[in-house]
């Protein structure tokens, strides 16, 4: 596959992570976060801190957008979802998130009309196909996913497809980098930035990362290769004293970003005062919702949502998790209480969550998994 | 949110400027164009697809001056394997 | 200090999550769901806190593709499975296909010569009757490209809308000529009978719902055929790979053993079309449905053999040796990635879902 199998070659890895460990001064330990779900993702699929040194660690931030959705609003979608003659549609990723009272899946199977799409356009489609019924599309992801719900309600709007209407749960990456930042216990060198949130909101938006708190960010694709580079770049800027945003994903993030992808959403979308994020609590401006214009189509509106707020459990440390203050097994319920199976916070919710990750793939030390593959 | 793959475009739809056909390994699937508007785009250019919109346009400068950095590391790697085995044989 | 109290302390927590792992898993659902149903970790509880609960006997409990009889001296293979795929045609076959293949291929798997199958029918008022008639002409081409043959059957009729169309059971019969020996050990090998997530990849594709369009058939195919030709060698266990995909196979084999399972991405045969597919929706084709391979542990002296004879047959053209067995660690599936790096791979709770993160 082009543009991808160049970028996961065994050999420019391990000339990579030589390089890597010839940078690290000796006895320093660095740590750096990288905040997009698909980072932790490529991280865990393809084995790659098993090319990173000893004293480099890679911290896992809040980059799902779907961890992060509040069970409130999981259980205000489900309220949706069981209204006689609707159809809701939603991304894979949301099927198994558990709300106060079940996830997209048990409601399904308490009869609501739920079906997984591959785009917001097919959303549309279904709600074209089916003129009698309401067709709703759980709109979530960071600025890389509002572009094409924005496009999608354009749509809408131009085709006068009354029956579609879009429950807004977008959220915007820059408040919870600040978030992350702006905790006291947090040490950091620098950060992995999210590679496609940045093709539609360019790097600029980063710069107060490095001016402001000094540390280094470099946007990151997401391919194995692309990653192991970036910690090679962030390695490069600390041993030269340098504190600098810079782009490693070139070949698709342009450095000013996508303007009509930014247009489009400001046409359709503007921020909310604040939004509450599972496991970081009530963050400002960090969300977006439907303007007044699209009042039509936005399913806030157009249902009585409930809006309840389900407090996250006591026992829920997810928000130290994420900012990478703690381990996943040293939360207290790590492994007992909060399973995959039967996950309490965002952490454990997706299988990239910082904790399914650890869950699934960490119980074993690297060392004895690396004994075994020899 | 993250997950982009790049995909060939195969054809751009005359009468619907907005969709293009775009091959993935094989795989096909209507691509909307929309957020590329003013990108000028051609069959045989490469795209990141996310939930099916194209969000940028690769570039093939970029690619390649990516890739001859990592071939440098590995020469560089390679020349200090080299230049190790070298010393050993004294 | 504080780096050694620490470690303890993560060591105790993995500990914990050991101990929970081996535990029987407890059904937590009071409504079935559509992952009980997906050949994962939800569907085995579902087993084994329903089915094995209800009717637990020593036959049942190896949980294995086929039940192994003894019945007046003669060593039979009994198995039945049913097959409710949406939609009834796709390309490389249809739901009558995967009725005959799939039945036939767990006897083949247990290491019985597949003799006879019984076909149960549960039709939606309203089914087209030309439909019916395309299913049963593949049934019976497909009995007999596999040498078997349905000798009894039956037909129930439900209300329109409680039915998908055409619902199918079938069971089946064979003699146990050579049934894999089950004595796993460290040393052997790991193949695989042909590339991956090719059945599971058409059927997503053909729903039409993600309106993608690839050129690739279905593999559902009869395997007894070309697992015979695995006599000569030391078969330790056959399994075929359906649903829950090559993985979930995998994890089977490595906890009915308490053994380790350590395989070569790059080794693992996957077509650039169903790789393509896989990419763009985010799913891993290791846990995709096959109807139409199997996963074969062999004596390690066996390896060359056992894989020039699959290669030698066209449904195994593609064989590949993926991996061997190891003894620790114990109970997991390790991947050594194409990257070079080292990952578990685990069961998965239901399906693998398409993913935009």
């Amino acid at each position: 596959m082009r543009y991808v199998d160049e970028y996961r070659d065994a050999g420019k890895a391990r000339a990579l992570a030589a390089s890597i460990a010839s940078l690290c001064e000796p006895g320093r330990r660095y740590k750096f976060m990288e905040v997009c779900g698909g980072h932790t993702h490529t991280i865990y699929k393809h084995g790659l801190e098993d090319y990173l040194p000893e004293n480099v660690t890679l911290v896992h931030g809040p980059g799902c957008p779907v961890c992060v959705i509040p069970m409130g609003r999981v259980d205000d979608a489900i309220h949706i979802a069981s209204q006689p003659g609707v159809i809701m549609t939603s991304f894979g990723d949301m099927m198994r998130v558990p709300g106060g009272d079940g996830s997209f899946f048990d409601a399904k199977a308490a009869g609501a009309d739920i079906r997984m799409v591959y785009s917001p356009l097919d959303a549309l489609k279904i709600a074209r196909q089916n003129p009698d019924r309401r067709v709703v599309f759980m709109a979530i992801g960071f600025e890389t996913t509002a572009p094409s719900t924005a496009m999608t309600l354009m749509r809408a709007a131009a085709t006068g497809q009354d029956n579609f209407s879009v429950f807004g749960n977008h959220v915007t990456i820059i408040p919870a980098i600040k978030a992350i930042l702006d905790s006291p216990d947090l040490r950091l060198d620098g950060f992995i930035g999210p590679g496609h949130v940045s093709t539609v909101i360019g790097c600029r938006p980063y710069d107060f990362i490095a001016r402001e708190y000094g540390k280094p960010l470099v946007v990151a694709g997401f391919e194995p290769l692309d990653i192991l580079q970036s910690v090679h770049m962030l390695l490069t800027q600390l041993a030269e004293g340098r504190s600098e945003v810079e782009n490693q994903y070139g070949r698709v993030v342009p450095w000013d970003g996508n303007l009509k992808a930014l247009q489009v959403i400001n046409e359709t979308m503007e921020l909310r005062p604040y939004f509450e994020w599972r496991g970081l609590g009530f963050i400002s401006h960090s969300a977006l919702r439907l303007r007044g214009s699209f009042a039509a189509h936005d399913a806030e509106r157009i249902f009585q949502i409930p809006g309840s707020r389900v407090a996250d459990p006591k026992a829920c440390q997810c928000g130290e998790v994420l900012k990478g203050v703690l381990k996943p097994w040293e939360c207290k319920v790590f492994g007992t209480a909060c399973t995959p199976e039967t996950p309490i916070g965002t952490c454990m919710v997706s299988s990239e969550g910082a904790c399914a990750a650890y869950y699934n793939f960490g119980r074993f030390t690297r060392e004895r998994v690396r004994e075994a593959t020899r | 949110m993250c997950l982009g793959i790049p995909g060939e475009i195969v054809t751009i739809s005359q009468d619907q400027p907005d969709l293009a056909m775009v091959d993935v390994s094989g795989v096909r699937r209507k691509i909307n164009i929309g957020l590329l508007e003013g990108e000028p785009l051609d069959p045989g250019d490469w795209i990141l697809i996310h939930v099916g919109f194209a969000l940028s346009k690769i570039d093939e400068a970029e690619a390649k001056a990516a890739l001859e950095f990592l071939e440098s590391i590995g020469q560089a790697y390679a020349d200090e394997i080299d230049a190790l085995r070298e010393s050993r044989i004294e | 200090m504080k780096d050694e109290r620490l470690l303890i302390k993560e060591e105790q927590v993995l500990e914990r999550i050991e101990r929970a792992r081996r535990r029987k898993a407890r059904l937590r659902e009071e409504a079935i769901t559509l992952a009980h149903g997906s050949g994962g970790k939800a569907s085995r509880t579902l087993v084994e806190a329903v089915f094995l609960e209800a009717f637990g006997n020593p036959v049942l409990a190896p949980l294995d593709d086929a039940a192994r009889l003894s019945v007046d001296g003669a060593n039979l293979a009994f198995t039945t499975d049913s097959y409710v795929v949406s939609p009834l045609f796709f390309p490389g076959g249809d739901i009558g296909d995967l009725a005959v293949n799939g039945t036939v291929n767990d006897l083949a798997v247990s290491g019985a010569e597949p003799l006879h199958l019984s076909a149960g029918f549960i039709l939606e008022e309203g089914f087209a009757v030309d439909d019916l008639r395309r299913i049963t002409a593949s049934m019976r081409r497909a009995a007999d490209a596999a040498g078997v043959t349905i000798v009894t059957g039956d037909t129930k009729v439900v209300e329109r809308g409680k039915g998908d169309g055409c619902y199918i059971n079938t069971a089946g019969v064979g003699v146990l000529r050579r049934p894999p020996t089950r004595d796993v050990r460290p040393g052997d090998a790991i193949l695989v009978t042909g590339p991956i997530g090719e059945h599971g990849v058409t059927i997503m594709l053909a729903r039409g719902e993600l309106d993608i369009e690839a050129d690739l058939p279905s593999d559902t195919a009869p395997l007894n055929g070309l697992l015979e030709s695995l006599a000569p060698f030391a078969v330790r266990r056959m399994r075929d790979a359906t649903r829950g995909g090559v993985a979930t196979v995998l994890n089977e084999i490595a906890t009915d053993h308490g053994l380790a399972v350590v395989v070569e991405e790059a080794a693992i045969p996957v077509r650039p079309v169903v790789r393509g597919a896989c990419e763009l929706l985010g799913i891993d084709p290791m846990y995709v449905a096959c109807e139409g391979r199997a996963v074969v542990v062999v004596a390690g002296e066996d390896r060359e053999g056992a894989l020039a004879a699959l290669r030698a047959h066209p449904l195994g053209a593609d064989a590949a040796v993926i991996g061997q067995i190891k003894d620790d660690p114990p109970g997991l599936v390790l991947l050594k990635t194409a990257f070079g790096g080292t990952r578990i791979v685990d069961l998965l709770v239901g399906d693998p879902l398409p993913r935009i993160c």
